[in-house]
């Protein structure tokens, strides 16, 4: 594996304009996250954070510019269903459960989508429902569920298919500050013991600071590193 | 969890929904099975009467109706000589009026005629009802509407006709009918000599191919089926079957919209969860899939409702006096599996649309859906 193949996530001059190109949220934007970095992706609401996220994983196809992935260039559908699958997870800043589902019903739906056994499933969940505290909510529903515990359940969600690229979009942007504390911990704590890479996107400084690089953007442009 | 459980999980948490789609199917179901047991039952009647006792009938070729076919009474006279037939029974079938009543179905048969001695006489003996007497013998339900007693009279056209007897008989529309002798039928209605159809049984050992040759050879204005074949055949059945399944289905279609309803509801009340099963890896053929299974899995929980409902009804109408033995409810094998054809046609028809819809989402765009 050469240097290049060796990064986990490699955006080269990435274009991405909404509304016909009337609206240009990323302008020529180049970012290089190495297998197991932590990368906090700062700046104002509007900046291009969320939709740099969204390009990495596929979600949004750029206008111009070069997306590569673990090795693979994110340029047809096939590529995104694989790396959704099997190498990418995703936190929002809204959890994005299904209300009328148990949480573990919500977490075993990347597995169904990957088509994985539903033993090796329900496994791999209680492992990481016990690392992260909702072992005991398991068989609720979403609906009753705290604040705080939807965000870890969303977490557990997230790392069901044991993702390299963990992409979390303002993760605890939706929660108060004991949770935020709580759920930022854990997010931390399981990427540096698994070894996976992790790039956030974060306008909170505190949270920032505690990655191992923090890359500043603005008006669709990577500014600079650091706070 | 598989898509199916999932599939299964997405209905139960929107019962309502489900239960509002799979009710549009129930009653497309229901009158399906209803039209086409209803109207299956009544060519099934109508089949039995042609067929008492025999295997063949011999009537008149081209004709859209057996109540405009003229077979000559000889003619089975001729067929109970030939050795390959063990009987042959000319029938007229008639429309007559009646006070009160301006159709009543008349059967002209001789007394030798087999299928007054499968009804149970209620009034009076098959000893009344002679070739060359006058006396009719009346259906139950015909007697009941008719007013009509064994050793009284009634008014049938433009004659009286002193009734010699009055007998159950299993088949509706025999039992609201009217039995009258051949030949005084055939004065009533100016058709002497004719009859409609000549009713032909087999001599044992013998194929109904003889039967076939002899008429064609001998009269070739008519024609011999086999009743299997002239069920098939007789226009009138086609018609009748063919309607049923055209109205049954126009009831399901009308129901299916239900389906597509339900979906296109279904769909837009969880872009963002359609989203997110994206963003969880879901592919397109996943996302339509999972889509196609909950509409199949209503219309397979309708067609069920329908089943039951369409039985329980027929069942219901069966029970009602008036309508007892004009209903004879059939839902075969191959009703229920037109309805499962249809149910699953409309199922995936009904889905097309939501199920596109939901596989071309963007997801990012989706999660930006309020």
């Amino acid at each position: 594996m050469n240097k290049v193949d060796d990064m986990e996530v490699r955006v080269e001059d990435v274009w991405k304009s909404f509304d016909r190109g009337r609206i240009e949220v990323l302008k020529g934007v180049t970012l290089h996250v190495p297998k197991g970095g932590i990368v906090a992706l700062c700046g104002t609401s509007g900046c291009g954070k969320s939709t740099l996220l969204n390009v990495i994983s596929g979600l949004e196809e750029v206008d111009r510019g070069l997306v590569r992935v673990a090795g693979r260039d994110v340029v047809d559908e096939a590529t995104r269903i694989h790396l959704l699958r099997h190498r990418i997870g995703y936190v929002f800043q809204f959890h994005h459960l299904m209300p009328d589902l148990t949480l573990e019903e919500n977490c075993m739906v990347p597995v169904i989508a990957a088509g994985g056994r539903r033993a090796d499933g329900l496994e791999r969940l209680h492992d990481l429902a016990a690392t992260t505290g909702v072992e005991h909510r398991l068989g609720q529903r979403v609906r009753e569920l705290s604040g705080g515990e939807r965000q870890r359940g969303a977490l557990v969600r997230a790392l069901m298919n044991d993702p390299e690229l963990l992409l979390c979009d303002e993760p605890t942007g939706a929660l108060d500050e004991k949770n935020r504390e709580m759920v930022f911990e854990l997010l931390l704590e399981l990427v540096r013991a698994r070894g996976r890479t992790l790039v956030l996107a974060t306008h909170d400084p505190d949270l920032a600071r505690r990655c191992d690089r923090c890359v500043r953007m603005r008006d669709g442009r990577i500014e600079g590193e650091g706070i | 969890m598989n898509l199916w459980r999932m599939v299964f999980t997405n209905l139960r948490r929107h019962r309502v929904r489900t239960a509002i789609g799979a009710a549009g199917i129930a009653l497309g179901v229901a009158t399906m099975l209803s039209v086409v047991g209803l109207l299956g039952g009544a060519v099934k009647m109508f089949e039995r009467i042609l067929q008492s006792d025999s295997e063949m009938v011999v009537f008149e070729k081209s004709v859209s109706d057996l109540f405009f076919s003229n077979v000559p009474v000889e003619v089975a006279g001729e067929l109970e000589k030939q050795p390959f037939v063990k009987a042959a029974r000319p029938v007229l079938f008639t429309i007559i009026t009646a006070p009160g009543r301006p159709v009543v179905t008349c059967f002209g048969i001789s007394a030798a005629d087999p299928r007054l001695g499968k009804g149970e006489w209620l009034q009076g003996s098959a000893a009344g009802f002679t070739d060359h007497g006058n006396g009719v013998v009346v259906g139950e339900r015909a007697a009941d509407f008719l007013n009509a007693k064994a050793g009284g009279t009634i008014e049938l056209g433009q004659s009286t006709y002193p009734v010699a007897g009055v007998v159950r008989m299993e088949n509706g529309f025999e039992n609201g009918g009217v039995f009258m002798p051949l030949v005084t039928c055939q004065k009533e209605f100016h058709k002497e000599g004719l009859c409609s159809v000549v009713s032909v049984a087999l001599a044992d050992g013998h194929e109904s191919a003889e039967v076939k040759s002899w008429i064609e050879s001998h009269h070739e204005r008519l024609t011999a089926l086999e009743n299997e074949e002239f069920s098939r055949s007789y226009s009138q059945f086609k018609i009748m079957k063919t309607t049923a399944w055209v109205v049954g289905g126009c009831a399901f279609l009308l129901g299916g919209l239900s389906v597509t309803n339900t979906m296109i509801l279904s769909v837009f009340g969880r872009i963002k969860e359609l989203a997110i099963a994206r963003v969880c890896g879901f592919s397109r053929g996943q996302v339509a899939r999972m889509i196609f299974g909950e509409s199949l899995l209503i219309s397979a929980i309708g067609t069920v409702m329908g089943w039951g409902l369409s039985v329980a009804g027929l069942y219901a109408l069966r029970a009602i006096p008036q309508l007892q033995g004009y209903i004879d409810p059939r839902i075969g094998w191959k009703e229920v599996a037109g309805a499962l054809v249809l149910a699953v046609v409309t199922a995936l028809a009904g889905a097309l649309y939501p199920a596109w819809y939901a596989a071309k989402l963007k997801p990012a765009e989706a999660l930006r859906f309020e």
